[in-house]
C-alpha cells in the first residue's frame, strides 16, 4: 500500500504529542475509587468490558464525588404488550424502572417487569446506543467528505486535485487499481466499486474514530459482533447474487466429481460457501477488539499500580500500540475489501473450459 | 480452571500465529534478498498472507474470551 504522507515532519510530532496527552486527560479522568476506598483493588477486567461493550449513555468521565458526566441516549423499544415507547436513557439508567422497562441486572438488556418486579418479557430494542450513534457520526462523516469531494470534482474538470481530495485519490485509486480490477475483471468491476468503496472507507472511519480517546470519539464500532455480521452478510449476498450459472454449478455439481461422491461434496462446498464470510467477520472483530483490549489493559496498569511512576512506562507502551493500531486499522479495511473483491470474482468469474 | 485454560488457549494461538507470520516474514526477506526490484509487490502479499493468518489466530483468540 504506497499511502504517501502529505503532513510534513512538524506535524506529525504535533500528532504524536497530542496522542500522549490525550492518553494522560484519560488516565486521569476515573478518579471514582479515591473517596471511598483508597485500598480498594481496581477492577480491571470491568473497566475494559465496560469500554468494549455498547451501552445506552455515552459515559464521558465520573466527577469526584462519584457523579458521572454522561450523554443519555434515546431509547426505542416495542413491546407486545404496551406498544412502542421512547424515552431518555437517565430515566433507567442507574438501575431504577420506568414505565415497566428496567435493565436487567443479569443480562444487560432492557426488560419489562410488571408491578412485582418479575420479568414478563423482553420488548424489541431500537434504541440509538453509544455504537449506533458512533456509527451514525462516521456515516455523516464519510457523506461530508465524499459528497464535497465529488462535488468539487465536477466543478474543477481537468484540474490536479489539491489538498484532502489529492489525499483521498489515491486512495480510491488503489482500490480501484488493485483491488477490484485484477480480482473482478475490467468488465465487470464497476458495478462493484461503489460496494467496495463504501466497505472500506465504512471500516477505516470507524476504525479510526475508536481509537479517539475522547468524545464522541472513541466508541469501539467495528469491535462489535453485529456490525460485523452485517458487513459479512451483504458482502455475502452481494456475491451469491451476481454469482454465474458455473458457480452454482461448482457448488452443486462439481465437474470431474462422480456422482456417488455428491452427497459429501455438496455439504462441503456449502460449508466452504459460508465459511469465508464467518472468517470475514471473525477477522475484523476480533482484530479491533484485541486491540482496544490491549490499550485499555495496558492504562489500566496505572490503576492496578496506583503509582505515578507506572504511567512513565506505560503510557509509551500504550502510544506505540496505538501507532500500531492505526496500522491494523488501514490494514483491516484492506483485507476486507480484498476478499470481498476476491469473493465477488470468484463468484462472477466465467470459466472457459478448454 | 475454565479461566486458566482459556488464557493457555489463547497463548497457544499466539504461538501458532508467531510461528506463520515469522515465516513468512523470512521467505518475504529472503526472496527481496533474491530479487530487490520485487520490494513492493512482496511486500503487499506478505502483508496480506500476515493478515489472514492473524484472522485464524483471532479466531482462537475469540473462541478463548467466550469461555
Amino acid at each position: 500500500m504506497n499511502l504517501v504522507p502529505v503532513f510534513s515532519k512538524q506535524l506529525f510530532f504535533a500528532l504524536l504529542l497530542s496522542l500522549v496527552i490525550t492518553n494522560y486527560v484519560m488516565a486521569s479522568d476515573h478518579p471514582g475509587q479515591k473517596e471511598n476506598a483508597a485500598n480498594e483493588k481496581f477492577a480491571a477486567g470491568e473497566f475494559i468490558i465496560d469500554h468494549i461493550k455498547d451501552s445506552h449513555e455515552w459515559h464521558i468521565l465520573t466527577k469526584n464525588n462519584g457523579e458521572a458526566v454522561a450523554v443519555y441516549l434515546p431509547v426505542i423499544l416495542y413491546s407486545q404488550n404496551t406498544g412502542l415507547h421512547f424515552f431518555i436513557s437517565n430515566k433507567i439508567a442507574h438501575g431504577q424502572h420506568f414505565n415497566s422497562f428496567k435493565i436487567s441486572e443479569e443480562t444487560g438488556k432492557i426488560i419489562e417487569i410488571n408491578e412485582n418486579g418479575e420479568e414478563i418479557g423482553i420488548p424489541l430494542d431500537f434504541s440509538i446506543t453509544k455504537t449506533v450513534a458512533a456509527m451514525l457520526l462516521a456515516a455523516l462523516t464519510i457523506l461530508f467528505l465524499f459528497i464535497r469531494m465529488g462535488r468539487s470534482y465536477s466543478h474543477n474538470k481537468n484540474i490536479v486535485p489539491k489538498g484532502f481530495n489529492g489525499f483521498l485519490e489515491p486512495m480510491i485509486v488503489f482500490i480501484r487499481d488493485e483491488i477490484a480490477i485484477p480480482n473482478i475483471g475490467h468488465h465487470k468491476y464497476e458495478r462493484f466499486m461503489p460496494y467496495l468503496l463504501t466497505a472500506f472507507f465504512f471500516i477505516l472511519i470507524n476504525n479510526i474514530m475508536g481509537l479517539i480517546p475522547f468524545f464522541p470519539f472513541g466508541a469501539n464500532v467495528t469491535g462489535n459482533i453485529a456490525v460485523t455480521l452485517v458487513l459479512a452478510l451483504i458482502t455475502f449476498i452481494i456475491t451469491q447474487i451476481s454469482g454465474t450459472k458455473d458457480h452454482w454449478k461448482h457448488i452443486f455439481a462439481t465437474p470431474g466429481v462422480p456422482v456417488w461422491l455428491l452427497p459429501i461434496m455438496i455439504p462441503v462446498e456449502l460449508m466452504g460457501l459460508f465459511s469465508k464470510p464467518f472468517a470475514l467477520m471473525i477477522r475484523l472483530f476480533a482484530n479491533i477488539t484485541a486491540g482496544h483490549i490491549i490499550v485499555l489493559s495496558l492504562v489500566s496498569l496505572i490503576f492496578i499500580f496506583k503509582a505515578l511512576w507506572v504511567s512513565a512506562v506505560s503510557i509509551p507502551m500504550v502510544l506505540f500500540i496505538d501507532i500500531l493500531e492505526i496500522l491494523v486499522a488501514f490494514l483491516q479495511a484492506y483485507v476486507f475489501t480484498l476478499l470481498s473483491a476476491l469473493f465477488i470474482g470468484l463468484a462472477a468469474k466465467e470459466h472457459h473450459h478448454a | 480452571m475454565t479461566g486458566t485454560l482459556a488464557a493457555v488457549g489463547a497463548g497457544l494461538a499466539a504461538i501458532g500465529a508467531g510461528i506463520g507470520i515469522g515465516r513468512i516474514g523470512g521467505q518475504a526477506m529472503d526472496a527481496i534478498a533474491r530479487q530487490p526490484e520485487a520490494v513492493s509487490l512482496i511486500q503487499t502479499n506478505m502483508i496480506i498472507a500476515a493478515a489472514l493468518i492473524e484472522g485464524v489466530a483471532l479466531f482462537a483468540v475469540v473462541v478463548a474470551l467466550i469461555a
